[in-house]
């Protein structure tokens, strides 16, 4: 079998701040931004070393199956910060973090040393928390 | 925040680097860039590739591309990317271009402008079916 992941999904509480977050701040690339029916957008970015994986970044917000309720029950989710979509490494967490804090990005946890290496919890802009590792290489993936 | 050992080193790296981010495109050097940071030339290029895997000079190439790549996509005319990026040459940066992308600087701008008439004409071609079902998009409601 060749299934590969090709998007996943991350809620944000607005659009254009979230691209200015992943673009700006975290340094990913914007990949896709189209002018949906209704006002809706489809927006997609991509982290520099992956440019084949996109994160969509898919507004709290009611539209297509999320009608107001369930909508403002996601809104309430990403507000309290109860969301890890995703899972993020790189080369230096200690250097990335230093960068990241110079810029405004909020740590749940500064770098900190674990077993396998190193260790930070980031936020995005709508409170979406991101663990970022750096793999020791004897122990790392 | 010294959560870290030497937090304070680090600092001063990404101070350069974040200086470098900020400047790529004027005529800067990695003299003035090691002078950001207060460290001898040489240590300051040690350091550097050392925490991100390349030199100030490779990095700064880097970005420069990476910036004329952006103009390119926005449709901005070759020549005019090639000076915004800070690239001192047309033919310098035609060169490092290919190096990297694999097609001319002006083959490149043709295929983005494609993929941006694409977009218009067949939006749905852009984004998987299980994304548009669940927002409600299909053929008949799609702008364009």
């Amino acid at each position: 079998m060749d299934v590969r992941i090709t998007h996943i999904t991350v809620f944000v509480l607005d659009q254009d701040s979230a691209l200015e977050f992943y673009v700006k701040k975290l340094g990913f690339k914007k990949h896709t931004d189209m002018p949906m029916h209704g006002g809706a957008r489809w927006l997609t970015v991509s982290p520099p070393e992956q440019p084949e994986l996109e994160i969509a970044l898919m507004p709290a917000a009611p539209f297509g199956m999320w009608n107001a309720a369930n909508a403002a029950t996601m809104r309430d989710l990403v507000k309290q910060g109860l969301f890890g979509f995703a899972a993020m490494k790189c080369k230096d967490v200690r250097a990335t973090y230093e960068e990241l804090h110079a810029k405004g990005v909020e740590f749940a946890m500064p770098p900190t040393q674990q077993p396998f290496g190193m260790l930070a919890v980031f936020k995005d802009d709508s409170g979406n928390s991101f663990s970022l590792s750096e793999f020791e290489p004897k122990k790392g993936r | 925040m010294n959560a870290y050992p030497k937090a304070y080193l680090y600092r001063r790296i990404v101070k350069a680097k974040l200086f470098i981010d900020a400047h790529f495109a004027e005529p800067i050097d990695v003299d003035a860039i090691s002078n950001k940071a207060a460290f001898s030339k040489f240590h300051f290029i040690r350091l550097f590739k050392q925490v991100y895997g390349a030199t100030p000079r490779a990095y700064l190439s880097k970005l420069r591309l990476d910036r004329a790549k952006l103009l390119l996509d926005e449709g901005t005319p070759v020549s005019d990317a090639c000076n915004a990026a800070g690239f001192q040459s047309l033919s310098t940066f035609s060169r490092s271009f290919k190096r990297r992308m694999g097609s001319s600087p002006s083959s490149y701008r043709e295929t983005r402008a494609q993929r941006i008439r694409s977009m218009v004409a067949q939006p749905m071609a852009f984004i998987p079916p299980c994304y548009a079902l669940w927002s409600g998009w299909t053929e008949l409601s799609n702008p364009g």
